[in-house]
């Protein structure tokens, strides 16, 4: 395979997972919205546009937090290269990139989702369309990666794919984290202290895992809990620990289907280890925030060697 | 419309009766509920849009996709038909072929005092760094599409030879796929030769033309100047059904005498190039420094035989129309005989006669730039305003020999689907040649491209022009 089509796959995934996380985040802020205060409602959009790392962008154009402009602002503002509408032009440009690397139904799922997205977007959307809006996006995501497991061949191409996915989720899990972690660090300190469950709530919700870690753990919601779930629990696919588990095959295939193992492959190692031998107690004691900004960097390191590994550009 | 009449109508008889080729498909359709076929009308362009069957326009704006208007009426021709039509361009393909051969070697044509020396001298195609140099296999043309008109029962002549880059297979592909969805019961009634193993064929034929220094399984691959090409989606689409990579300029290098391009794993060597980047951008250091779209040192390692470039450098020369004016004599002097599919009368406005004529009868007549393509910077006499001809008559006055000029031909016409029914528009026919050492293969169908407007004789899709899908019928 090219590297260059590699590039185009493995940033087609990247930037749909991108989007499909920032529909999540909007689903939780909504959320969050409908139960609270106007005052309270307001700051919810203001963590959830700084969630998402658009803060800058968006003070830039506005100066109060709305929820109908944070959304407008996150969906389909065309100075933001942010947008959804940003990337999923992105995924579908890298999509006819890679065409003759992806099956005809992948292709078939992103053209389409593309084409109901861009008119979706194609107008402001309102409070009676945005759930609505939300929906279709996570559901382009759903068929796509439905697309990718049921039609595409087990080469290279599936496995650039799939490393673009788990490197941007890995991304997006720890920077929710790591912008809620003073939430839960006077929990920590205070046992038994009054958590404030709808915050929780949301983090949970912007990853799709209110429901999972319900069912794990019958209604209790304490921030170690939470914390050990997003972070380590393999059986979450929005987990951390998940993320790695499945990087690591996906990069063990590559080196395998080239005969090598690149440098890629060696920082995974060291980073699954680290992972896998990690306690709560032990991220906790590093620091929730430490521990995250490492991590991130490291993911990013991943993504460099990946790119370095695989001639991703000449 | 009192012209009506004078078009052949490939469905209809003048009494009104259907003809032979039309008759189980007209048995078929007169069998359909209207509104039904109004919907299928409507769910073509979804299915169209769906796929990503586009071209992209430059507006000022941004670079827009816009979908070629299909027509589900096909296009229908006999296994008779067919089989005349065959021999013709096989014949002329062959002789194209041959004549780039002598034209970049001994040039006999021209000693032999049967084609002007000027023609060459003054052609923009024409490349230097060709001479004296014979392609792996010796085939210059691997792929040819020949622009057919119709205007009787058995009167079939070639409008334009394309054999620098045809496009346009890829809606022949598309076209017959979207019928069959479409209509499957139809295929089912009428016998209908396939195309869909076009890419198939043109894969062998590529790989059956490798330069010497290829293995058992020679690598092709299709050659695109990116996502931004308004044919990018035919490069794509045949990459994908060839099972090829798609590659740009800045995926390829020489390494060790031979093109490679960059795969996850380390350069590979690269045997036949499918190219559907034009001549002048394909090596910055022997043609345009500026370009971005070829790769630096290609022509080099064509010319030691380590690459096929597909199709070979320099065949624009057959594109031209004051070629063209030349390919009875050209068929002749190469295969030894006449020509079975005759070109359409044409004037050469650099001799002074034909300039007199065709300045006397501008109102009547076609006028043609020499390399011009596309439909663009032409002259239609009949459809255009009394400024429209002066304003040419001026720019053909100042330079002649950029011109040719042909007369307004009879187009045959073929019904399209309208809000109102069936309503004949002209239509012509582009076959594609598939050329290797030892084999013409031509796939039976083609694209038939149609004057969506009514009376209009231009089909080109950037006039406006829509396609249909083509049917050659079994025996």
């Amino acid at each position: 395979m090219l590297g260059r089509t590699a590039n185009g796959l493995f940033w087609m995934f990247r930037y749909l997972e991108r989007a499909e996380n920032t529909a999540r985040l909007i689903d939780a802020g909504l959320r969050m919205a409908l139960t609270r205060d106007l005052v309270t409602a307001e700051e919810e959009w203001r963590s959830v546009i700084a969630t998402a790392g658009q803060r800058a962008g968006y003070e830039a154009k506005h100066g109060t937090y709305t929820g109908n402009q944070t959304w407008n602002y996150m969906l389909r503002e065309k100075a933001n290269p942010s947008s959804v509408l940003s990337m999923f032009s992105l995924v579908r440009q890298n999509a006819r990139l890679a065409r003759n690397a992806i099956s005809g139904e992948l292709w078939e799922a992103i053209n389409e989702n593309w084409l109901v997205i861009e008119d979706q977007l194609s107008k402001p959307v309102g409070e009676n369309r945005v759930l609505d809006t939300v929906a279709t996006i996570r559901r382009a995501g759903t068929l796509a990666h439905g697309a990718l497991a049921g039609s595409m061949l087990r080469d290279e191409g599936y496995h650039f794919a799939r490393a673009g996915t788990f490197i941007e989720r890995a991304d997006s899990i720890a920077r929710i984290l790591d912008i809620k972690y003073y939430l839960l660090l006077p929990s920590l300190s205070y046992v038994g202290s009054s958590l404030d469950t709808g915050q929780w709530d949301q983090v949970l919700r912007s990853v799709s895992g209110d429901r999972a870690y319900r069912w794990l753990n019958a209604g209790q919601i304490d921030a170690r809990g939470i914390c050990e779930f997003l972070i380590l629990d393999e059986s979450f696919p929005r987990s951390l620990a998940f993320c790695y588990c499945a990087l690591r095959d996906d990069l063990a295939a590559l080196a395998r289907l080239h005969g090598s193992e690149g440098h890629s492959n060696m920082l995974m190692r060291d980073a699954d280890t680290r992972l896998t031998e990690l306690t709560i107690d032990d991220i906790f004691d590093q620091g929730l925030h430490e521990f995250l900004v490492e991590f991130t960097a490291n993911n990013a390191s991943i993504a460099d060697a990946i790119a370095n590994d695989y001639r991703f550009l000449a | 419309m009192s012209g009506e009449a004078e078009f052949f109508n490939e469905m209809r008889e003048p009494d009104g009766s259907v003809r032979d080729a039309y008759a189980d498909y007209c048995g078929w359709f007169n069998d359909q509920d209207s509104k039904l076929l109004k919907r299928k009308h409507a769910e073509a362009e979804t299915n169209f849009r769906k796929t990503g069957i586009t071209f992209n326009v430059y507006g000022e704006d941004e670079a827009e996709e816009r979908l070629i208007p299909f027509d589900m009426v096909p296009r229908i021709i006999t296994a008779g038909e067919w089989r005349r039509l065959t021999r013709g361009i096989e014949q002329r393909v062959s002789a194209l072929n041959a004549f780039m051969h002598d034209l970049y070697h001994r040039q006999e044509i021209v000693r032999a005092g049967r084609l002007p020396q000027s023609l060459l001298r003054d052609n923009e195609a024409w490349l230097p760094n060709m001479v004296g140099f014979t392609p792996p296999g010796g085939v210059y043309t691997h792929i040819v599409g020949i622009d057919l008109v119709r205007t009787g029962p058995d009167e079939f002549f070639v409008l334009e030879d394309n054999a620098r880059t045809p496009s346009g297979v890829s809606y022949m592909l598309e076209n017959r796929e979207t019928m069959m969805a479409m209509f499957p019961e139809l295929f089912l009634r009428v016998p209908i030769e396939a195309v869909s193993d076009y890419p198939r064929r043109l894969a062998k034929s590529l790989a059956a033309c490798a330069p010497d220094c290829a293995g058992d399984k020679p690598v092709v691959a299709v050659l695109t100047p990116g996502i931004y090409n308004s044919a990018y989606f035919e490069h794509a689409f045949l990459a994908d059904q060839m099972g090829a990579e798609l590659v740009e300029g800045s995926d390829l290098r020489v390494v060790n005498g031979r093109v490679a391009m960059r795969t996850t794993s380390g350069y590979k060597a690269v045997d036949v190039i499918y190219r559907r980047v034009d001549d002048e951008f394909l090596d910055p250091l022997t043609f345009n420094p500026n370009s971005m779209l070829g790769v630096p040192g290609i022509m080099d390692v064509y010319r030691a035989g380590g690459v096929t470039i597909a199709n070979a450098p320099g065949t624009g020369v057959c594109d031209d129309k004051a070629i063209y004016s030349f390919m009875p004599e050209i068929v002749e002097f190469y295969t030894g005989e006449k020509p079975l599919l005759p070109n359409v009368e044409t004037w050469r406005c650099a001799d002074e006669d034909s300039l007199k004529y065709v300045l006397d009868n501008l109102g009547e007549l076609v006028v043609k730039e020499v390399h011009g393509s596309g439909g663009y910077g032409m002259l239609v006499g009949p459809a255009s305003t009394k400024k429209e001809i002066e304003e040419f008559r001026a720019k053909l006055v100042d330079n002649p020999s950029n011109y040719i000029a042909q007369p307004t031909l009879s187009l045959s016409t073929c019904p399209i689907f309208t809000k109102k029914g069936l309503a004949p528009r002209h239509v012509d026919l582009r076959p594609f040649v598939l050329v290797s050492p030892d084999k013409i293969d031509i796939t039976p169908g083609g694209l038939t491209r149609v004057a969506l407007k009514e009376g209009s004789l231009v089909v080109n899709s950037s006039q406006g022009g829509g396609t249909k899908d083509t049917w050659v019928l079994k025996d």
